[in-house]
């Protein structure tokens, strides 16, 4: 400990110096861990759903809507325990550049098979007896300043017109692939008002086991096998998966582009930090006279390094944990519950320490390993 | 002034420091040109989709050909209506097209799922569109289950070849042709005739409906036209504007990363130069005396210097555009999220992308080199030769 303040000194020497080196490491472990945490988001979003419900779609695509009669008929299947059914809406709000997700659903046994969906007992009750009411992600309120008992209008995109809701609750998801920023509201009214259509985008099937998941998925596809509209079903988390893959290989991007970030501030630290060693060969020579042996000058310039690189790495993995939580960031809604991991940290806090070994070990060696007679026939 | 040669002479002597120093410079200038070639890809290929000359008609209120659709009285009407072109054979230059998404296997991992375009179109619309170019096979024949296959779908789809048939909507659908589109979105879409496409998706109706003007400079004549017109409750826009409107929200998003990923990191790489160039003046004090000594003035020190720190950043410049060069080219794909759709295009590396690119590298070095360089510039003669 003794030693403590001599590298606080050496460092304190060129005060701008260490200040840089330090600040580009932050930033350079700030980024890494801001676009890993994009990687680890997406796959977390793709790990998301309940083992036991299953997703049934129409066969054809996403956008082919399915007969609500279908409900009763799943419904009647062994082993399936709960059902649900909802319809994209896809409304537009004002000039529709903050785009938010808003679908029709089933509201009581939705909110039945979604426990996710966290809100108060009387706004719950309010939003089932309101025909025209709705429910919102807490996101909303914060985004467009609305207020609970508010009416909202959206204008239809698919389904024409203006629909005007009352907003009778705002939900909390527990878990963050449920999306705070959605609006959802009465499936029978939406089938009202475009002229009893009877039709249904989705519907969530709960079942009694998640290992009868592959049998009652089949069931229900052989079902309507010959049917006008041939369903595919899987497992709700097959169902966010899907979507996680429509990015492509944005992922791959991310994490070739952050290794390609902390490997060019890197390079340029681990010089700046090896070149600013080498202009203390004279002094280290003093220290070696007075009797600082080899393997401690080894230490103290290694320790130097680490001091330089783990500040560096603390304060920007710790910059990015604090950061988005209080910015409340969710890359305009494309990735919810964004959040930077553990496992990032420490991957982080890893490369702090190969920073450590790449910057120090080549001064260290020199500095061990240094003559003392020819180091202070330099310094005059 | 000092001459360049001491600077290069200086850079080359310590090449180590140097060649780090122009790698880190060099992978910013990478990312920075990539990120941008990707947004440039992305945003061309859809810019190239739409031409001037055409309009798109929508429903009212639809953003996008998914959410839209048009009667065949809408149709009639618009190929009644005067701006319409007609062609060689004086039938109207009219498209009335069917678009749905159909979810795809792809071919190198089948658990994987694209929601591919199907587009039903008319037999105008092959004239309708000038930048499409059958490479290979015959046209789909009017009233058969057949289809042509753009040409960024083959690779990376499974039964697209020629004579082979890929299934969707319950039906087989044999393959005829593979066509080109000038590097557009139209390459990542599924062609067929509407009136198969039209019974076995929605039933009755059209998406859009596209057609060429007569004379492209009336399009604001005809839009009126077209929206005022009682009989339907159309949208029309200028198929260039739709479809660069199409791509805004992504583009925009792709730019935002790639500024503020390389805003970042030069920042980083910045300040790892000012200590370079810090170290290197340092270490060089009795040098730079014996220049001041000399009679050079302080100023040309400066000068020097910044010089120098610049080189080194244009080192790094090139070797950042050596390594973002065989990105060109390079076929990546991602869901169009305005569509829905997935959307295959190029990375763009354009030689402006790479003059940019070596500008930035540039001023990363002279804003490194500055402050360095001004301390070299200021320092006491006597003390610096001790």
């Amino acid at each position: 400990m003794k030693y403590f303040r001599l590298v606080l000194a050496n460092l304190g020497r060129h005060k701008l110096r260490s200040i840089l080196t330090i600040a580009s490491v932050a930033l350079a472990l700030f980024l890494f861990a801001s676009l890993r945490s994009v990687v680890t988001t997406m796959a977390a979003a793709a790990q998301f759903g309940g083992a036991r419900r299953l997703v049934t779609l129409n066969a054809t695509g996403l956008v082919f809507p399915l007969p609500l009669a279908y409900g009763n008929r799943i419904k009647a299947l062994p082993g399936v325990t709960g059902l649900s059914w909802a319809n994209w809406f896809g409304g537009r709000y004002g000039d529709g550049k903050n785009f938010f997700a808003n679908f029709a659903v089933d509201a009581q046994s939705y909110l039945e098979l979604y426990p996710e969906i966290v809100m108060p007992a009387d706004q719950k009750q309010a939003f089932l007896q309101d025909r025209t009411g709705a429910i919102i992600g807490e996101r909303l309120i914060h985004d467009f300043g609305w207020k609970l008992g508010q009416n909202v209008t959206l204008q239809g995109t698919i389904f024409q017109g203006d629909w005007t809701f009352t907003i009778d609750g705002v939900y909390h998801p527990t878990d963050p692939a449920i999306g705070d920023n959605v609006l959802i509201f009465h499936h029978d009214y939406f089938d009202e008002r475009i002229g009893r259509a009877g039709i249904a985008g989705w519907y969530i099937v709960e079942i009694d086991d998640p290992s009868h998941a592959p049998q009652i998925a089949k069931a229900i596809d052989d079902m309507f096998r010959n049917s006008s509209s041939p369903t595919k079903t899987g497992t709700e988390r097959e169902f966010q998966a899907s979507f996680a893959t429509m990015w492509g290989n944005v992922s791959f991007l991310m994490s070739t582009i952050g290794l390609a970030v902390v490997f060019a501030i890197l390079l340029v630290t681990a010089n700046a930090m090896m070149m600013s060693a080498r202009e203390r060969t004279g002094e280290i020579a003093v220290l070696k006279t007075v009797g600082f042996s080899d393997r401690l000058l080894f230490a103290l310039v290694m320790v130097e390094a680490g001091a330089l690189a783990l500040t560096g790495a603390a304060i920007g993995l710790g910059g990015a944990k604090l950061l988005y939580p209080a910015i409340n960031f969710n890359g305009a809604g494309f990735l919810p519950g964004f959040k930077v991991a553990t496992s990032t940290l420490i991957i982080g806090a890893l490369v702090a320490v190969g920073l450590m070994l790449a910057s120090g070990l080549v001064p260290a060696l020199r500095a061990a390993r240094l003559p003392i007679v020819q180091a202070l026939r330099k310094v005059e | 002034m000092i001459p360049i040669a001491y600077n290069v002479r200086s850079v080359v002597q310590r090449p180590v420091s140097t060649a780090l120093t122009a790698l880190g410079v060099g992978l910013v200038v990478a990312v920075f040109i990539g990120m941008l070639a990707l947004a440039n890809g992305f945003s061309a290929a859809l810019a190239k989709t739409g031409s001037k000359q055409n309009v798109i008609v929508l429903r009212k209120g639809a953003d996008s050909e998914l959410s839209s659709g048009l009667g065949r009285d809408v149709s009639s009407i618009i190929a009644a209506d005067p701006h319409v072109a007609t062609g060689a054979d004086n039938r109207p230059l009219v498209s009335p097209e069917v678009y749905v998404l159909v979810p795809l296997a792809k071919s190198f991992d089948t658990t994987q799922i694209a929601n591919v375009v199907a587009r039903g179109i008319s037999d105008q619309a092959w004239q309708v569109r000038n930048n499409i170019k059958i490479t290979e096979g015959q046209r789909p024949a009017s009233g058969r289950a057949e289809v042509c296959v753009g040409s960024r779908l083959t690779s990376r789809f499974p039964h697209t070849g020629i004579g082979q048939s890929i299934r969707f909507a319950g039906r087989d659908w044999t393959v005829t042709c593979h066509f080109t589109a000038a590097g557009s979105a139209f390459e990542s879409e599924i062609w067929g005739e509407n009136e198969q496409f039209m019974p076995v998706f929605r039933g009755e109706v059209f998406q859009s409906i596209t057609f060429r003007l007569k004379d492209p400079a009336a399009f604001e004549e005809a839009q009126r036209a077209l929206q005022a017109d009682k009989r339907m409750t159309v949208d029309a826009h200028r198929e260039s504007d739709f479809y660069a409107q199409q791509s805004q929200l992504l583009g925009r998003i792709l730019s935002f990363l790639a500024i503020m990923i390389t805003t970042i990191m030069a920042v980083g790489a910045v300040f790892g130069a000012i200590n370079t160039m810090y170290a290197a003046i340092a270490s060089r004090a009795p040098e730079i005396g014996v220049l001041l000594t000399l009679g050079f003035r302080p100023w040309t020190v400066l000068v020097s210097f910044l010089a120098e720190s610049a080189f080194i950043a244009v080192i790094g410049g090139i070797l950042g555009c050596f390594f973002a060069l065989p990105l060109n080219g390079i076929v990546t794909s991602t869901t169009n999220w305005s569509s829905f759709s997935e959307v295959a295009f190029s990375f763009r590396v354009t030689p402006l992308l790479l003059f940019v690119g070596l500008v930035f590298a540039v001023a990363m070095g002279v804003v490194g080199g500055f402050f360095p360089a001004l301390r070299a510039a200021r320092l006491q003669v006597v003390q610096a030769l001790r």
